[in-house]
């Protein structure tokens, strides 16, 4: 099964949710920091990273000694990565999106392919759980292709948790789609209920189930519950704001240590969660401590 | 004309809230959300939209079945998985690259520009904001976030600004770069939590990269005092200024759910330092 945890705003408590569902889940768990730009759950994880490789994206460099000039590489190129410009063909790697249009279409064969770095994808151990994640390089624009190296270490053998990274464009798109559920985690605050709108209306593209953490339930107003009863979408969990979990996390500490009484809460939270996986019309009862 | 720029590294830090109250404050300026995934400022500043416009991403591969020989070139050449079995586009795999379109024998492949999001030119209580939505689950952010940023320009030239303030997206990638490129000052937005310091030095390298001059805010600070000093000894010890440190407040979640700026309510200890932080940054200007 693999469940994403996904939110439209930022800072709601994605990271939080994540990492305490693999740490509560153990050994059948894995976990998958699909944040690249800014992942976070080794922080709270503290995993023993095992394995380390480079992520690259392939980019055109031009033999400019088999190349008759004929400008088709820049016709074809949709990113203007590559131009012919008087005699010299000019290549603009970091806008490249790998497609290999320039390197198939070539008449000369002139163009063959490098690789440009786009960040590293780290695997380990967090005691029991598996651990993977993605550090996109700084100054790297394009993270979907990172975020798919990191997929592609899911197992089917585990409960894979993804963490996406906020917002509902691209990325969010590429961490949850082939997810069988997706926990949106939000507050209830104007922009929370903003964000999560947006979130739920680009993952109802994707026809996956959601159902919704609200963190922090009662700093702010009803909406977003009201938002839930309007959408059908089930408000799996209420967790109020709570000074200890806060400064726990300050310091890098897992929900489920700062305040234990969540484990539980979790654990039901998978159940409930598998239940909607496989009776999709099920209700669910909002848990809280 | 100075632009200033609002990031954070990791979400949730305080950008809008922090973008808003400095537009409350500033006294000749224009607004920019350049968080075009998921633009909060428009909620606390009520905008009146003057104008709107189409924005039209670098277009979708459509396959004409009335030409289609069914040959699978298109679907063997996709580097991005976008066309299925069936020889179905998945306009959400779709990157635009017009592979598919080059290779089909039978010219059966159409590229179609399609409109990706709007952007907005409008009247706020506080003054003009340019802002823009992009539709949900698509891509080019980042030229999005390029046309807000030129279209603030305009307007700050037209209008004689002294100022743009821009509110950017969280993370470190494509929206976030098109939002500092070539901006005049960054302001950091983080907060005193492991993750917060390690999103924040993730932002101020990028910033660094593009020799654009950073400041730092701290906001929660007193959530974890300890970090929060390490947080100001760090960008000390890297010639970065930190303008001040925010407590918690509830006041802010109180102002927002009211639709409101924090600054404009005048009390609090929030309201207090925003005011404190703002006029730091407007003599650094």
């Amino acid at each position: 099964m693999i469940i994403s945890v996904a939110s439209g705003k930022g800072g709601t408590g994605k990271t939080t949710i994540a990492s305490s569902l693999a740490a509560v889940l153990g050994p059948r768990a894995q976990i998958l920091d699909c944040d690249v730009e800014e992942p976070n759950c080794h922080i709270l994880l503290k995993p023993t990273i095992e394995s380390r490789e480079k992520i690259t994206l392939p980019v055109p460099v031009v033999n400019m000694e088999a190349c008759n000039l004929c400008g088709k590489c820049g016709e074809v190129c949709r990113f203007s990565a590559i131009i012919l410009i008087g005699d010299q063909v000019l290549t603009f790697p970091e806008l490249c999106h790998g497609c290999g249009g320039c390197t198939l279409l070539c008449p000369q064969k002139a163009i063959h392919e490098g690789a440009r770095e786009l960040g590293v994808l780290e695997t380990g151990f967090a005691g029991p759980v598996e651990f993977v994640h993605g550090i996109l390089r700084v100054g790297e624009a394009m993270s979907p292709p990172l975020i798919r190296a990191v997929k592609s270490k899911i197992k089917s053998s585990k409960i894979a948790i993804l963490d996406a990274p906020p917002g509902a464009s691209c990325p969010v798109i590429n961490t949850v789609s082939g997810s069988d559920f997706i926990i949106m985690v939000t507050e209830p605050t104007p922009f929370g209920l903003h964000d999560l709108t947006i979130a739920e209306e680009a993952v109802s593209l994707l026809g996956i189930p959601v159902g919704v953490v609200l963190n922090r339930s009662d700093i702010g107003d009803t909406e977003v519950q009201a938002f839930c009863r309007t959408k059908n979408i089930p408000v799996l969990a209420e967790i109020p704001h709570d000074r200890r979990i806060a400064e726990g996390y300050a310091r890098g500490d897992l929900l489920v240590n700062s305040a234990p009484e969540y484990k539980t809460l979790l654990l039901e939270m998978i159940d409930a969660i598998q239940d909607l996986v496989n009776h999709p019309r099920g209700t669910v009862r909002t848990a809280t401590v | 004309m100075k632009e200033v720029v609002i990031i954070s590294g990791k979400g949730g830090t305080g950008k809008t809230t922090l973008s808003g109250s400095f537009a409350c404050l500033a006294k000749s300026k224009i607004m920019a959300d350049c968080d075009v995934d998921a633009a909060d400022l428009h909620i606390l500043t009520d905008p009146k939209i003057l104008h709107q416009e189409d924005f039209y991403g670098g277009g979708k591969a459509w396959i004409d079945k009335e030409k289609c020989s069914e040959c699978g070139i298109c679907r063997d050449s996709c580097r991005f998985g976008a066309i299925s079995e069936q020889l179905e586009v998945n306009r959400l795999s779709c990157e635009g690259c017009g592979v598919c379109f080059h290779v089909c024998p039978e010219g059966a492949v159409n590229l179609e520009a399609g409109i990706c999001g709007q952007w907005f030119i409008s009247e706020t209580r506080f003054g003009p904001l340019v802002h823009a939505r992009l539709l949900p689950g698509e891509e080019n952010s980042g030229k999005l976030v390029a046309l807000v940023r030129n279209q603030a320009k305009v307007l700050a030239r037209k209008q004689n600004k002294d100022t743009i303030l821009v509110d950017g997206a969280p993370g470190v990638g494509c929206p976030v770069i098109s939002s500092v490129t070539g901006a005049d000052y960054v302001v950091i937005v983080t907060e005193p939590t492991l993750s917060g310091r390690h999103d924040m030095d993730r932002a101020l390298q990028l910033v660094r990269g593009f020799r654009i001059p950073a400041f730092i805010v701290i906001n929660k600070a007193d959530i974890h005092s300890d970090l929060a000093d390490t947080i100001e000894r760090e960008a000390e010890e890297r010639g970065v200024t930190v303008l001040g440190r925010i407590p918690y407040d509830p006041a802010v979640i109180r102002a927002m759910v009211q639709r409101r700026c924090v600054v404009e309510d005048r009390n609090g200890v929030a309201n207090e330092s925003i005011r404190r932080i703002w006029e730091r940054l407007e003599s650094l200007l």
